[in-house]
């Protein structure tokens, strides 16, 4: 059962700072001083630059490439295409979704901003004066940016290289069709609608870039970059010099990525601009260093969402969920760049079933190819959670409605109770633990729920539109057990590595990959907690793959669930170890001993003790005949199960009947992540979440028109919410331990973008609700509502 | 190649170049001064990372010219710190947790001191819309307002230790 405290009490105390402690961060030291190092930072003797020709057309045949301009320009060192890279055999890349993708076309370019030629010069100035000078001829082709077309029979091919003639991806599907079936024909209430949540783009405020440097002589290569994952990228990197027939082997494959200016999943793939710039080192045998701008950014990478859903509920006479089905088409764009592990080409959107109680449930999807720029990445979400929470949140808020119900109400019944946990989902999932109703209530209780409904039908009276929307989703995260999950066959389990100095002092190094979450502050709270040694005595560090343990990486809200877990695994092995080295020294049975507050003494005995920076020294100076020196440790972690993160949102809106704008007035979020590792953190990941949540909720979108052209390429266009449009997020908590983690954490960092956009929308539904208004997309813009309200006669 | 000699005084140090008309201040900082700690976010001046102060006034560096900055007075996040001592909104940003990657930080703060430069005690909407040119993606914002509201605190604290004004007294 969930505790309502805001954090689990702390067992070690303040100066130690191990888990429940709001340890101020160790990494802000260097960045309030403007002395991070990011990849724009780093230079390095006799670098090149390189740049991107891309596409102005959305598909289009190349009839030719002149860069003899180009070549004039002074500086200009060389001009690339894909008919050079095609001569190593560079010219595709795999993608992680097992896809493949053109690093530069050789033939036909696929969506507009395509990379088309690299040019390599000796300054940034002279790389983009050669772009300009390139001139390439295009043959227009026929456009296909609707996925639904672009499945019709006979509609042009867009994926030529491709054995299977025509642009559908992939299908698959999960839960059981006929039980399905019978029970919405069996139900007294079937809510049906299409949802769609529209392609949007994490735009992390550093964009993607490398520094690559090859070293000839000594065969090494070494690669600079934005990735959260620097481990798959090395891997993939061999793999595709081990293809090309190139001598870089993995062990001479070095990935740095020092400071990370915010990631959000649009920094886990391979893009082209990276194998560019290495092939462009390799070629060149000088460092080459490329910096996207902020326009290809917003342009040909990282996109997320683009799910068209098609989904019904039904609802028995009493009340009750009964059962689930979606079918939804997922717009890939012209190559499927997902992130996702292998074998679940939808991610884990088939936790589609969300935090209620009911026994059937299926889901369909099918991936299509269009001009649309690669798609599916990610935006701070676990594998397709967002889409999956949205739907089920706006159809259980139209069939409370439809009932003439309190939403809340209408939740509190259809919950799963917490004592059916471990609790198994009609699509198979083993929810680990949950106690939804204790959240729900708790955000009704901080923002004052009874009273703004009483407030809401008051307005109404008036003629006030005013809305109350929840949001109570369950996430699916941490991936992943290594049966089923892993990316381009690499199993999704990550490393820790812990050394104990004699001195008493610790290196932890990771796997996962920090783009700002904190993980040299928190890492070293965990082995405080587990060892009792200071978090300040313990140095984390992570992004160097000659260094760091194996692990898949920062995403999906895993560090938390696996590479956290394999840094208490890795601290409670050098715990074992320290109880034999304290039976030494304290001439004691191991079992006569027990371990509290970083010391080992002998039962009954508390001042026959040894602390465990005793117990670091005696490892390297005073340990027994027969056993190694030192005290050090190294885990992979293999998670059991996914952890699942849940909250209930409320959010209060008032919507301007003139200009159809939604002010948000006031936003409680209540979140249930397990025990806590840094509260001040946690609260942070909210805030920050719950603003990535707002931002497709009312703002965000990249449209396409007829022709593929992108129409929010830059930041005039692509409205990121500025402290102005942000709304002062309340938070709140419970503390329902994962049964599972070692720990009893479970992770929070997408929870809020989760969670925030149905409740946002569906307070804006229940604006409009008596208006007869019972679904809107996302984002809610004011030109959308006020024709809405135009359209209902609202002025 | 046509270049232009620029005299600019950057956090206190004179410095001579030789430099493109075409040159951005920003690339002049980074590349040829090597202040990394002003960052580059976009091309169309919205994220305001490249943030600095020009003669004490806040500008966006992606958006001025080298040379425009010559004869002129700069100001950079690596001249807000006094030695070891750290100008009251680095040490309230990092009390307050604003910041999670860093990224946008430098520009936040440097905006955010011209801000209170110009109100010295700010209302949280004049703080939200003081810092409405600079996006960050990371912490909505929560926890930088109230770092800003810290700094002013403290700011404010200071200036009536300095003036022999009673620390408190109504203002």
């Amino acid at each position: 059962m969930a505790s309502t405290f805001e954090a689990q009490a702390p067992t070690t105390t303040p100066e130690v700072g191990g888990m429940g402690h709001s340890r101020k961060r160790v990494e802000d030291a260097r960045f309030i001083r403007g002395k991070g190092t990011y990849i724009e930072d780093i230079n390095l003797p006799g670098q090149l630059w390189l740049d991107i020709v891309r596409s102005p057309y959305a598909h289009a045949r190349i009839k030719g490439i002149d860069a003899s301009e180009a070549l004039k320009v002074p500086g200009v060192a060389a001009v690339v295409t894909g008919k050079d890279l095609e001569g190593y055999g560079l010219h595709w890349m795999p993608t992680l979704a097992g896809d493949k993708q053109a690093v530069l076309p050789v033939d036909t370019v696929l969506f507009q901003s395509q990379e088309v030629a690299a040019v390599v010069a000796t300054s940034r100035y002279a790389a983009a004066d050669g772009v300009a000078a390139v001139l390439v001829d295009y043959e227009p082709l026929p456009v296909i940016v609707d996925p639904y077309k672009a499945l019709e029979p006979g509609a042009p091919v867009l994926r030529e290289d491709r054995e299977q003639k025509d642009n559908h991806i992939w299908h698959w599907e999960s839960g059981d069709s006929s039980a399905t079936d019978a029970a919405l024909e069996g139900s007294a209430l079937r809510v049906k609608e299409h949802i769609y949540l529209p392609r949007i783009h994490v735009a992390s405020i550093e964009t993607c870039g490398m520094v690559a440097d090859w070293d000839a002589v000594n065969g090494h290569l070494t690669l600079h970059m934005t990735s959260q994952a620097p481990h798959v990228i090395r891997t993939v990197v061999a793999i595709i010099a081990g293809a090309a027939g190139l001598p870089i082997p993995e062990h001479k494959i070095r990935v740095k990525t020092h400071d990370i200016g915010g990631g959000f999943g649009g920094k886990v793939p391979a893009y082209p601009g990276y194998i560019l710039a290495a092939a462009a080192s390799f070629l060149t045998g000088k460092p080459v260093k490329w910096i996207e701008d902020r326009s290809e950014n917003l342009q040909a990478d990282s996109f997320a969402r683009d799910y068209h859903i098609d989904a019904e509920l039904g609802v028995s006479a009493d009340g009750r969920i009964t059962a689930l089905k979606a079918k939804t088409i997922a717009d890939h764009g012209a190559y499927d760049a997902q992130a996702a592990p292998l074998k679940f080409h939808a991610g884990l959107f088939n936790v589609i079933t969300g935090s209620y109680d009911y026994p059937s449930a299926f889901v369909e999807v099918d991936g299509a190819y269009t001009n649309k720029a690669p798609g599916g990445v990610a935006y701070r979400c676990s594998f397709r959670v967002t889409e999956a929470v949205h739907a089920i949140e706006r159809l259980v808020d139209i069939a409370a409605h439809e009932r003439g119900e309190d939403p809340a109400e209408f939740r509190l019944r259809n919950f799963i109770p917490p004592e059916k946990f471990p609790y198994t989902s009609p699509t198979g999932w083993e929810y680990d633990s949950g106690d939804y109703g204790t959240a729900l209530r708790k955000a009704m209780d901080l923002i004052g729920y009874d009273e703004l409904r009483r407030e809401q039908a008051a307005k109404r009276e008036r003629g006030e539109l005013m809305g109350i929307g929840i949001c109570s989703f369950t996430e699916i995260v941490g991936a992943g057990p290594s049966p089923d999950f892993d990316i381009v066959g690499l199993k999704m389990n990550d490393g820790a590595e812990l050394r104990v100095h004699p001195t008493g002092k610790a290196l932890l190094r990771i796997g996962s990959q920090t783009q700002g979450q904190g993980h040299e502050t928190t890492y070293a709270q965990i082995v405080a907690e587990e060892l009792g040694i200071p978090a300040s005595d313990v140095a984390v560090e992570y992004g160097d793959t000659d260094t760091a343990p194996y692990g898949l990486g920062t995403y999906g809200s895993r560090s938390t669930p696996v590479s956290g877990a394999a840094t208490a695994m890795a601290s409670r092995k050098v715990r074992d170890k320290a109880r034999k080295l304290a039976a030494h020294l304290l001439e004691a049975s191991e079992d006569d001993l027990e371990w509290t507050n970083g010391k080992f003494n002998v039962k009954g005995s508390p001042d026959r003790a040894v602390t465990i920076q005793d117990i670091a020294f005696a490892a390297y100076t005073n340990f027994p005949v027969g056993m190694e020196m030192g005290l050090e440790a190294v885990d992979y972690y293999d998670p059991p199960n996914f952890t699942y993160p849940f909250g209930s949102y409320i959010c209060v809106v008032d919507i301007d009947k003139g200009t159809g704008q939604v002010k948000i007035r006031r936003f409680v979020a209540v979140d249930d992540c397990g025990n806590i590792i840094n509260p001040m953190i946690v609260d942070g990941q909210i805030h920050g979440g719950l603003t990535m949540g707002l931002a497709p909720a009312l703002y965000e979108e990249i449209p396409y028109d007829e022709n593929g052209n992108n129409l929010a390429g830059t930041f005039m266009d692509y409205l990121l919410p500025t402290a102005v449009e942000t709304p002062a997020w309340e938070t709140g908590k419970t503390i329902t331990p994962s049964p599972h983690h070692p720990l009893g954490a479970k992770g929070v960092g997408e929870s809020a973008t989760v969670g925030a956009p149905p409740a946002i929308a569906n307070a804006v539904v229940d604006a409009l609700w008596h208006l007869g208004v019972r679904h809107i997309d996302i984002p809610l813009t004011p030109q959308k509502v006020w024709a809405i309200l135009h359209e209902k006669g609202v002025s | 190649m046509t270049t232009q000699h620029i005299t600019v005084e950057v956090n206190g140090t004179s410095e001579d170049a030789d430099v493109e008309p075409r040159l951005l201040l920003v690339h002049f900082l980074r590349d040829t001064l090597g202040l990394t700690g002003t960052h580059v976010g976009c091309d169309t001046s919205n994220c305001g990372a490249c943030t600095i102060h020009v003669d004490g006034i806040s500008a966006k560096s992606c958006t001025m010219l080298a040379v425009q900055a010559d004869g002129r007075s700069i100001k950079t996040i690596e001249g807000m710190a006094d030695g070891a001592t750290l100008h009251p909104l680095q040490q309230a940003f990092w009390d307050q947790h604003g910041l999670q990657c860093g990224f946008c930080t430098p520009g936040m703060i440097m905006q955010a001191a011209w801000l209170l430069d110009q109100n010295p005690d700010p209302s949280e909407q004049e703080i939200r819309w003081g810092i409405s040119g600079n996006l960050c993606r990371c912490t909505g914002y929560v926890n930088i307002v109230k770092a800003i509201e810290q700094a002013a605190a403290e700011m404010a604290a200071a200036a009536e230790v300095q003036t022999g004004a009673p620390v408190g007294a109504a203002s």
